[in-house]
């Protein structure tokens, strides 16, 4: 290698280092503020390093809001969607792939359709439905909404469409049934797909901010993501509580990036790449 | 009558050759009930909260409601013609602003990063994975935190810049910079998502290409410009689409940093919808169904490009 390829291959290094400070600065931070005590957060300029593991910031903040509580609501909220978009996703991709039936070419565009409608365009009537059926600020009111979304049916059913024919027809002729067939022989084989839509609706429904605002009233009932931002409300004068809040919620989607990053790449750069 | 039986020459001939088509039928409806059955889940939940609640949020939009929302009188497009005054228009100009400050450092900086990772370089997964990371942090909790990082008299960005020798910023409280600290919160969130489309994206290119590029002499940054990036094209387009709809659907992080202000500087359709309909008491949800709609077909628009665009590159193809 010549020596210019050499310092070629360290500046290119350098960038990508130096690009990669801000980017994970806040992840470092999140933690190292959530161990550091309030006189150390309130330092100027401030203090980066922590001067030891203070626990206070995460005992007050379980003191502060019912923390424990949210994080089962968001759980629950997040598990109950995920497991529902992978049975209705998978039911219809089903219909689509493997049976027969006039208009289904109709039905799959109004399914594609959906995906155009933005949530916030819905959801003033959908905040008066669930209200009207007496939903407001209960689990059901939470999921209902969310229990089928057809981006997990579009994948499945490309999935599905990669299934070998003569597979099919073998159970077919041995006298499997549909449900049979589907549970014991497609899903199984289709186990990275039904990951890649799982991670992701199970991120998404994590997340999600206005629709857990506006139909939860009560601190039982609310997830994780709105309880932080009540934290930043009432703990105002805090970061070490808001930092060690942030961190506790982070937690599980961390973990899901760094060990399913295979699944949630191939679920989210489905419409990308072909 | 009697030629077009034969002609087909299914349906013809002696009674016992009937026999097979009527199980045939038979078997093809109940393949109909069957495919209707496993798609009635999703139908159900498309038809009660997505098809029902549009035609709801078009007839809200042409009433008048009293202060518990209820709708009262019909007032046509009223709400409609509000939205031609310069209160709507200075919150269109913000939305606007906002997605631009999003996506176009997020998709240049994403493209930036995926080529300084192409070059060939060592740990490129690494790398890889570690631009991702932000993507694990919700709208809220990164929000959180970059709240603490704006603080202007403790926070960790005033620090830099007094390190620097330079002013300070009131980061979130003065109109001037409130709606780039939202964008700066929002494109440190999306850029590992940028990374990650591009990323996948590169690796579908084949590698004859490259290894022809190469033999011709093109290395590093040619290769990069005139190779990488026009196959990346689709890649690029579909991220520029998908964050240009995100960032017209954002509202935790301006609910959570600045609550729409100072003076309405932060104030996004999707906020002011949020306004109207939930945050005064004054559910007015006939003005707040009015925007929804705009936000509809603002995300119409830019999905039917993607559609129609996809759609030409795989013609070409």
């Amino acid at each position: 290698m010549s020596a210019r390829v050499v310092a070629g291959r360290i500046a290119l290094y350098a960038v990508l280092l130096l690009a990669l400070i801000p980017v994970l600065f806040p992840v470092y931070y999140v933690f190292a503020g959530t161990f550091m005590q309030p006189r150390e957060l309130a330092t100027f300029p401030p203090q980066l390093v922590p001067t030891g593991f203070h626990l206070e910031n995460i005992q007050r903040v379980l003191d502060a809001v019912p923390l424990t509580r949210m994080y089962g609501n968001s759980l629950l909220m997040a598990g109950i969607i995920t497991v529902a978009q992978l049975v209705t996703s998978a039911l219809a991709a089903y219909a689509f792939v493997f049976l027969r039936f006039r208009f289904s070419a109709v039905v799959f565009a109004l399914f594609l359709s959906t995906l155009m409608v933005p949530s916030e365009s819905t959801i003033i009537p959908n905040y008066l439905t669930l209200s009207d059926w007496g939903l407001h600020n209960t689990f059901a009111g939470l999921v209902l909404p969310f229990l089928a979304y057809a981006f997990g049916t579009f994948l499945l059913r490309q999935s599905f469409r990669q299934f070998p024919t003569e597979l099919r027809d073998a159970a077919r002729v041995d006298g499997m049934g549909h449900l049979r067939f589907i549970w014991t022989v497609l899903l199984p084989l289709s186990k990275p797909t039904l990951s890649a839509v799982g991670v992701y609706v199970f991120i998404t429904s994590w997340n999600m901010y206005f629709w857990p605002l506006i139909m939860t009233r009560t601190t039982e009932m609310q997830t994780l993501q709105i309880g932080l931002n009540s934290l930043r409300n009432a703990e105002s004068a805090n970061p070490g509580l808001w930092l060690a809040g942030a961190a506790l919620s982070v937690l599980p989607t961390l973990a899901l990036v760094l060990f399913g990053q295979r699944f949630i790449v191939r679920g989210l750069t489905a419409g990308a790449v072909k | 009558m009697s030629t077009s039986t034969t002609k087909d020459g299914r349906s013809g001939g002696a009674p016992p050759r009937d026999r097979p088509p009527r199980t045939l039928l038979r078997e093809r409806r109940k393949e109909t009930l069957l495919a209707w059955g496993f798609l009635a889940p999703s139908l159900v939940v498309f038809a009660l909260f997505l098809i029902y609640p549009l035609g709801r949020t078009v007839y809200l939009s042409m009433h008048g409601n009293d202060i518990i929302g209820r709708p009262t009188r019909f007032v046509g497009f009223d709400h409609f013609a509000e939205l031609f005054t310069a209160d709507f228009g200075k919150v269109l100009v913000t939305t606007l602003l906002f997605t631009l400050l999003v996506v176009v450092p997020g998709v240049l900086g994403a493209l930036a990063v995926v080529l300084l990772l192409e070059s060939g370089i060592r740990g490129q997964r690494f790398f890889r994975s570690a631009f991702a990371l932000p993507f694990a942090f919700s709208v809220a909790s990164a929000s959180v935190i970059f709240a603490v990082f704006y603080n202007p008299a403790s926070g960790v960005l005033n620090g830099i810049l007094y390190e620097l020798g330079l002013g300070q910023v009131k980061w979130l409280n003065s109109t001037e910079w409130s709606l780039i600290s939202v964008s700066l919160t929002t494109v440190w969130m999306n850029l590992g998502y940028g990374v990650l489309v591009l990323a996948a994206g590169v690796g579908s290119i084949p590698r004859e290409v490259n290894e022809a590029a190469l033999l011709d002499g093109a290395t590093g940054g040619r290769r990069a410009w005139h190779i990488t990036v026009p196959l990346l094209g689709p890649q690029l387009f579909f991220l520029a689409v998908i964050s240009t709809i995100n960032a017209l659907q954002s509202f935790g992080q301006i609910h959570i940093l600045t609550q729409g202000g100072p003076v309405g500087s932060t104030t996004t359709l999707v906020y002011s919808i949020y306004q109207y309909a939930f945050a005064y008491g004054t559910s007015d949800f006939g003005r707040a169904s009015a925007q929804a709609l705009v936000l509809l077909l603002m995300v119409l628009c830019c999905t039917a490009l993607q559609f129609g665009v996809i759609e030409r590159k795989v013609h070409y193809s």
